[in-house]
């Protein structure tokens, strides 16, 4: 084994940093209370780092470069749509459920409709999607690991931070706690932008790069075989010869390229432009209403003192997310053009590792210079995968401990209990991540994350956003349109999964139906549709059963704070029940 | 099951108040909304129909990759900017006209027309 001192060394101190600052701030705020508070007594530029650092995970700072890298121009949708979801949230979501006061997902469902049950319907669906966002999580824990210490198993490197990770939350560190949160967001655009500047003044601009990748100047397409190198400006332009496996030129750098084209591709379709314009439109349903609907990203919206911050603390959000998301792509052009090897990595071994090698090939030019590039960047993929799979861990471990277990299973339990609990839910939680996180080594971690957030679109975001804008819906179509629209857009994206690892053997089926399979590996075009249909004819027929108290709840939905309807409607609450 | 005064037509709790409160929002977040979606659900059809322009090199950048991986950011910061001011106006002019209906109700007369 040869292990870089440089990059082990940067790694081991994120890790260090971040562990010690969870404990030390969650032993001063113990209660989930705390949390929620401490958060108000914080500036807006706190915040908007904070939520920034939540929102970046291992797909950002990792899986988005080594999908560029791999499929080009097609890959961009995901970096732009993950920042533009975030408009929706703002524009129909945000600001009503802030005014509700509903933490979580589960916490609007009861309240929205008075009913407990479905409160615990919502939480069975939070854990089964947090266990779809842990997976690329764990690949990139897997994949990290396995480039520092080269020679390790995939599935080692992924035991090993689960257990870390695991152990830290069961522990009581790492409780979503602004300052640690705000810290990873600094620390992952340092670690992005920083080899990125560097890379550039070496090996020439992004612009410059692209040219090169696209097939150089006046080039029509058609893989380059040779090691070209060209001279522009100050920068050495290289080339490196590109291996069969890869994209050619043209088919990387054009729309509809190598990811949208695949399904058709396959199936010799004679003009696969319509079939790439549909998977393209379902992508971007797929990610654009799916981030709107993940649960964790709500939560922080109310550690601000008022809607107006509320307001301006998303804007910062905005800029911040966006700025970070124009360097990973940078990435995976450098990479086609310096590291073309990588395409013939498979798994761990393939183009999701390009922020975390690439740099490394400035040893060639100043050694040394390299190797403490990689550590930096190493550091921030520590930190964007602990805390998004720390973040998801509490999450799903406080909706098993207080709710299926404080508030199903065993109500009379005691508080002390229910911190056992949590530290027994913690393990569990963190096992069965760990089981599927081994399973998942042949896919992009970009890719996985895109199918969470396929299941999310189908399934919270119509919920939350017709909650709110529409008086009609009932309980019973709220609920109809979530599980149906959500279990089968998980059954569709399972169905390409399963094949795709080999489990179920459908390949004949999908060459002879382009169609289906683009249908089924980016359900969103139709589940949300699906979802949404579900619930208008479900609560037209149950309209008996829209709550009694429909027009407070509205007002107290879309009222400005300042005329107190909450207050009012709280006692009103406590009064009637 | 609820008491009196909230059953009025008039003031806060009333159906107008709730209807008209709900419109402006539902406007303006629709059309910031819309205005977005034309520039995201166009950019594809662009590409589709006029793949010449789109793969134009600019400073070498195909344009198209250039609108995607750029330039698409500082315009959602843009349609954000604008949705925040005005909603952040709007949200101080309900503030207003709630107060105003609640005193004409108190007042027993029709709600005051802006």
């Amino acid at each position: 084994m040869n292990i870089d001192p440089w990059i082990f060394g940067f790694s081991a101190v994120t890790v260090g940093l971040t562990l010690w600052m969870g404990f030390r701030s969650a032993r001063s705020s113990k209660t989930a209370s705390d949390f929620f508070v401490a958060g108000r007594s914080v500036s807006v530029g706190w915040n908007a780092s904070a939520i920034s650092g939540e929102y970046l995970s291992a797909a950002s700072f990792m899986g988005v470069a080594g999908m560029v890298m791999s499929t080009g121009y097609d890959a961009l949708w995901y970096p732009v749509c993950y920042a533009c979801g975030y408009l929706f949230l703002l524009l129909f979501i945000a600001g009503p459920l802030r005014r509700f006061g509903a933490y979580t997902i589960p916490d609007f469902a009861e309240g929205r409709y008075d009913s407990p049950l479905f409160r615990k319907i919502a939480v069975v669906f939070v854990l089964f999607i947090g266990f779809f966002y842990t997976m690329p999580q764990m690949k990139g824990a897997g994949t990290t690991l396995a480039y520092i210490f080269p020679g390790l198993p995939y599935w080692a490197g992924v035991v090993l931070v689960g257990t870390v990770i695991t152990l830290n939350v069961s522990l009581g560190g790492m409780k979503g706690i602004t300052l640690v949160q705000a810290f990873q967001y600094w620390l992952k655009m340092f670690a992005i932008a920083v080899p990125i500047f560097v890379l550039m003044s070496v090996y020439g601009s992004y612009g410059r790069q692209l040219e090169l990748g696209g097939g150089g100047r006046g080039a029509t397409g058609g893989a380059s075989q040779t090691l070209t190198t060209e001279r522009v400006g100050g920068a050495e332009m290289i080339r490196r010869p590109l291996p069969a496996k890869a994209p050619g030129d043209a088919l990387w750098e054009s729309p509809f390229g190598a990811l949208t084209t695949k399904a058709a591709k396959a199936a010799k379709v004679s003009d696969t432009r319509p079939y790439s314009l549909l998977y393209t439109y379902s992508l971007i349903v797929a990610l654009v209403c799916g981030t709107a609907g993940l649960p964790h990203i709500l939560v922080r919206f109310y550690t601000n003192p008022d809607g107006v911050a509320a307001k301006r603390t998303t804007m910062w959000v905005m800029i911040l997310i966006g700025i970070f998301y124009v360097f990973p792509p940078v990435f995976g052009v450098m990479g086609r053009n310096l590291m073309p090897e990588l395409y013939d990595g498979v798994g761990s071994k393939g183009t999701d590792k390009v922020v975390l090698e690439l740099p490394r090939i400035l040893n060639e030019r100043v050694p040394g210079l390299g190797s403490v590039m990689s550590g930096i960047t190493c550091a921030g993929a520590f930190a964007a995968f602990m805390s998004t799979f720390s973040g998801l861990l509490v999450s799903m471990t406080g909706a098993l401990a207080h709710d299926v277990y404080g508030r199903m299973l065993r109500p009379q339990s005691t508080a002390e209990d229910r911190m056992r609990m949590f530290r027994l839910s913690a393990v569990g939680v963190g096992a069965v991540s760990v089981i599927l996180g081994m399973q998942v080594e042949p896919f992009q971690i970009n890719f996985m994350v895109g199918q969470a957030f396929a299941i999310a679109a189908a399934s919270y975001f119509p919920l939350l956003f017709l909650s709110a804008w529409w008086r009609g819906m009932t309980m019973k179509g709220a609920a109809t349109g979530m599980l149906g629209g959500g279990l089968a857009a998980m059954a569709a994206i399972s169905l390409t999964s399963f094949s795709d690892l080999g489990w179920i053997q459908l390949g004949d089926l999908w060459v002879r139906q382009p169609l289906l399979r683009i249908l089924c590996e980016q359900p969103a075009i139709w589940a949300v549709p699906l979802a949404i249909s579900l619930m208008i004819v479900v609560s037209k027929l149950t309209a008996s059963e829209i709550p009694v108290d429909i027009r407070m709840k509205m007002l107290v939905l879309h009222a400005p704070e300042e005329l107190g309807l909450k207050q009012e409607y709280i006692e009103e609450h406590q009064h009637g029940h | 099951m609820k008491s009196d005064n909230q059953t009025t037509d008039t003031g806060i709790h009333s159906e107008a108040f709730l209807r008209r409160l709900m419109r402006r929002q539902l406007v303006l977040s629709g059309s910031c909304a819309a205005a977005f979606l034309v520039v995201l659900l166009g950019l594809p059809l662009v590409n589709y129909y006029l793949p010449e322009l789109m793969a134009r090199r600019v400073g070498g950048f195909r344009l198209t990759w250039l609108i995607l991986g750029v330039l698409f950011f500082p315009m959602v910061w843009l349609i954000a900017w604008v949705f925040i001011r005005r909603s952040i106006a709007l949200e101080r002019e309900e503030v207003t006209d709630g107060l105003a209906a609640e005193k004409a109700r108190a007042n027993g007369g029709r709600t005051p027309r802006a």
